[in-house]
C-alpha cells in the first residue's frame, strides 16, 4: 500500500470511529459539562443503575430486538427458501415487493403503522412495536438468507437423496448446517435494524413503554448527563461482542480454509 | 446388483421432446455408456433412472421391480455427479458413512465398510480430511467410495471425469474400470467423450435428439456404424456418396465396393470407412488386389510422430481423412501428391444418412 493509501485509510477509519471513542471517553470523564482535561470516574455508570427509566427503556429495547430476531428469522427464512426452490405464480412479484420497505422513509412506515395500528385496534405499545420491527426486519432476512441459499448447491442435496435422505432429511443434514453463517447473519441484521430503530419505536411507544433511542431522544431535548454515554457505551460493548461473534463463526474476513 | 430395463421412456419440457420412447436393457454387471453431444437426452435418462426426473411415459424397472413411481432415496442407487457434491461440512469419513447411516449401518460395521470402501478408492488414511483439502481427482474416489459403500443395485455416473484434466483422467478410467469389475455392479455412465466411452464400456449406446441411434459393444458400433451420426460421434469417418451400380457404389465415378447388401441400382447409396482402414499407396505403387482403390489428392499433412493424419481430395472434391503409423521414417506423401487411396470392400460400411 502507498502512503497515501495509507492516509486514506486511517482518515476514513477516524472519521468512522472518532465520534463513537469520544463517547466512550466522555462515558468515563467527571465533567457532566463533557469538560477537558479528562478525569477518570466510574460515577455515570453508578448513576446509571439508579436510573430505572432509561433502564427499563434498555430492558424493552433488548426484549423487542430478541422477539423480533427470533420471529423475523424464522418468517425471513422460511419466505426465501419458498422464493429460491419453489417456481409458483407470482414468484418475481413478490420478491420485488420485498424492496420498497426497505427504501421507503421509516418516517412514512412508521406514519403508516400507526394509522393502520390505530384502525385495526392493535394500538400502541411493546406488542405494536415488535410487529413493526418484525416487518421492517424481514426483507433484510429474506435477501440475505437468499443469497445465502442461491450459493448452496441443489446438487448436494441431490446427492444426500441418491444416499437415502428424504428431500426434508436433505435439507437438515446438508444445507441447513450449509446455510447458518447466512442464517447467523440475518439474525444479526434483525437484531439491529430493531435495537437501531427509533422512528417506529416513538411512533408506536406509549408514556409507560418507550425504547431506549427514544429514551435517549427524550432525555436530550431535557438536557442530557453523562449516563447516556454509559448507557451507550455499554450497548456498543454488546454490539461489538456480537460482531466478534459473528465474525468467528461466518470466517469473515479471515482465511476460509485451504483450497 | 440388478438389470435395469428401460421401457419406451418419453420425456418432454414444454413443446421440446427430450427423450423419445427410448428403451434400453442395462444388463447385470454390465458397465453401459450413454453416448450423445449435449442435448441428446443422455441425462436426462441417467436422471430418470435415479428417480430425480419424472418420465412422462414409460417405465423403469430395476432387477425386474417397476419402480416408475419409487422416489429416489429409496430405489438403492449409488450416484456420482459431475461436480463430486461431497458434502464440503463433513470430513471423508462421514461423507462415506451417510448413505450407510441411512440405511441403519452404524457403529463398528459402518466403519468397517467405510474403511473397505476408501481401501478400494486407494484413499485410505485420508479419511478424517475435509473435501477440500483433497485434490480434484481424489475428491472423485471419495464420491466413488460414497456411491458404492452402501452395496447399490445400479452405480449411476454422471460426467464424473469431465472435471479432470487429461492425465487424471485417464488414470481415473483405468481406476473406474477396476472398480467397476471388482464390485460386479451395473453401472450406467453418462459421457460425451468418446474415446472414454470405448476404452470402459462393454455396452455404448449413442444417443441424438432424444432417440437411440444405435446400442451394441464398442466394437460392434464403432466398426459397424449404423449412420451417419453414429460414424461421426463415435470416431472419425469418411463418407462416399453414390449411385447404386455394377455390384458397387459409383462415387464421382470411380467404383466402391462393399461387403454389405446393397439397394437396387439407381439408388442413392452412402458408405463410410473408417481413416485407419485406408491405405495409402503412392503413385507409383499399386493397391492390393479385391481393395477398392480411389484416386486423391494430398492437400495437408499432420506430422504427430507415431502417426500421420492426411487431409486429401478424393472424387468429387469429396475431403477425406487417412491416419497411418510412421513406419518407414515420415510421412509417405507430401502435400500435392497425387495418391491411391486402398481399403478392402469388408471395411467399406453401407450406412443411413
Amino acid at each position: 500500500m502507498t502512503a497515501a493509501g495509507k492516509v486514506f485509510l486511517f482518515a476514513v477509519l477516524g472519521f468512522l470511529y472518532l465520534p463513537v471513542a469520544v463517547l466512550v471517553a466522555m462515558a468515563f470523564n467527571a465533567s457532566p459539562l463533557y469538560a477537558l482535561p479528562f478525569e477518570f470516574t466510574t460515577h455515570w455508570f453508578e448513576e446509571l443503575s439508579g436510573n430505572d427509566k432509561l433502564l427499563a427503556a434498555t430492558r424493552n429495547s433488548v426484549l423487542i430486538a430478541i422477539l423480533t430476531t427470533v420471529l423475523a428469522t424464522i418468517i425471513g427464512s422460511l419466505a426465501a427458501i419458498a422464493l429460491s426452490r419453489r417456481r409458483f405464480r407470482g414468484r418475481t412479484l413478490l420478491q420485488l415487493l420485498l424492496l420498497p420497505p426497505i427504501a421507503i422513509p421509516w418516517l412514512i412506515i412508521g406514519t403508516a403503522m400507526l394509522v393502520f395500528f390505530f384502525w385495526t385496534g392493535i394500538g400502541r405499545g411493546l406488542h405494536a412495536m415488535v410487529l413493526g420491527h418484525v416487518a421492517l426486519a424481514i426483507p433484510y432476512v429474506v435477501l440475505v438468507v437468499g443469497a445465502g441459499l442461491n450459493n448452496t448447491r441443489i446438487d448436494l442435496e441431490e446427492a444426500a437423496m441418491s444416499l437415502g435422505s428424504t428431500p426434508l432429511h436433505a435439507f437438515f443434514a446438508v444445507t441447513l448446517p450449509l446455510l447458518m453463517p447466512s442464517l447467523i447473519a440475518a439474525a444479526l441484521f434483525a437484531f439491529a435494524v430493531s435495537l437501531d430503530q427509533f422512528v417506529i419505536s416513538y411512533f408506536l411507544a406509549t408514556p409507560g413503554v418507550s425504547t431506549l433511542p427514544v429514551e435517549i431522544y427524550t432525555s436530550i431535548r431535557k438536557g442530557f448527563t453523562p449516563e447516556v454515554n454509559a448507557v451507550s457505551s455499554l450497548l456498543l460493548a454488546a454490539s461489538m461482542f456480537l460482531i466478534i461473534i459473528f465474525a468467528r463463526l461466518t470466517k469473515v474476513g479471515g482465511v476460509s480454509g485451504r483450497r | 446388483m440388478a438389470a435395469v430395463d428401460a421401457q419406451t421412456i418419453g420425456k418432454s419440457y414444454g413443446a421440446t421432446a427430450v427423450l423419445d420412447g427410448v428403451s434400453l436393457r442395462f444388463e447385470d454387471g454390465r458397465f453401459t455408456s450413454l453416448l450423445g453431444p449435449s442435448g441428446s437426452g443422455k441425462t436426462t435418462l441417467l436422471r430418470i433412472v435415479a428417480g430425480f426426473v419424472t418420465a412422462d411415459r414409460g417405465r423403469i424397472l430395476i432387477g425386474g421391480e417397476d419402480v416408475t413411481q419409487v422416489p429416489v432415496w429409496k430405489r438403492a442407487i449409488g450416484m456420482v455427479f459431475q461436480s463430486y457434491a461431497l458434502f464440503p461440512h463433513m470430513s471423508v469419513d462421514d461423507n462415506v458413512a451417510f448413505g450407510l447411516a441411512r440405511r441403519g449401518v452404524r457403529g463398528e460395521e459402518a466403519r468397517r465398510r467405510v474403511g473397505e470402501a476408501l481401501e478400494m478408492v486407494r484413499l485410505s488414511g485420508f479419511g478424517a480430511r475435509r473435501p477440500k483439502e483433497l485434490s480434484g481427482g481424489q475428491q472423485q474416489r471419495v464420491a466413488l467410495a460414497r456411491a458404492i459403500v452402501t452395496r447399490p443395485r445400479v452405480l449411476l455416473l454422471d460426467e464424473p471425469l469431465s472435471a479432470l484434466d487429461r492425465r487424471l483422467r485417464q488414470e481415473m478410467q483405468v481406476e473406474l474400470k477396476r472398480i467397476q469389475r471388482e464390485v460386479g455392479i451395473t453401472t450406467i455412465f453418462v459421457t460425451h467423450d468418446q474415446e472414454e466411452a470405448l476404452a470402459l464400456s462393454d455396452h455404448v449406446a449413442i444417443l441424438d435428439r432424444g432417440r437411440i441411434v444405435q446400442a451394441g459393444s464398442p466394437g460392434d458400433v464403432y466398426e459397424r456404424p449404423a449412420t451417419r451420426f453414429a460414424a461421426s460421434f463415435l470416431g472419425d469417418a469418411n463418407f462416399l456418396e453414390g449411385t447404386v451400380a455394377e455390384g458397387g457404389v459409383i462415387v464421382g465415378g470411380v467404383l466402391v465396393r462393399t461387403d454389405d447388401p446393397l439397394p437396387a441400382p439407381g439408388a442413392k447409396a452412402l458408405l463410410a470407412v473408417r481413416p485407419e482402414k485406408i491405405a495409402l499407396v503412392p503413385a507409383w505403387g499399386a493397391a492390393p488386389a479385391g481393395h477398392n482403390a480411389v484416386p486423391a489428392t494430398v492437400r495437408q499433412v499432420v506430422y504427430a510422430g507415431a502417426a500421420s493424419t492426411y487431409l486429401l481430395d478424393g472424387p468429387d472434391g469429396v475431403s477425406l481423412t487417412v491416419f497411418a503409423q510412421n513406419r518407414t521414417g515420415g510421412p509417405v506423401a507430401e502435400a500435392g501428391a497425387t495418391v491411391t487411396l486402398a481399403f478392402p470392400p469388408k471395411q467399406t460400411i453401407l450406412i443411413k444418412d
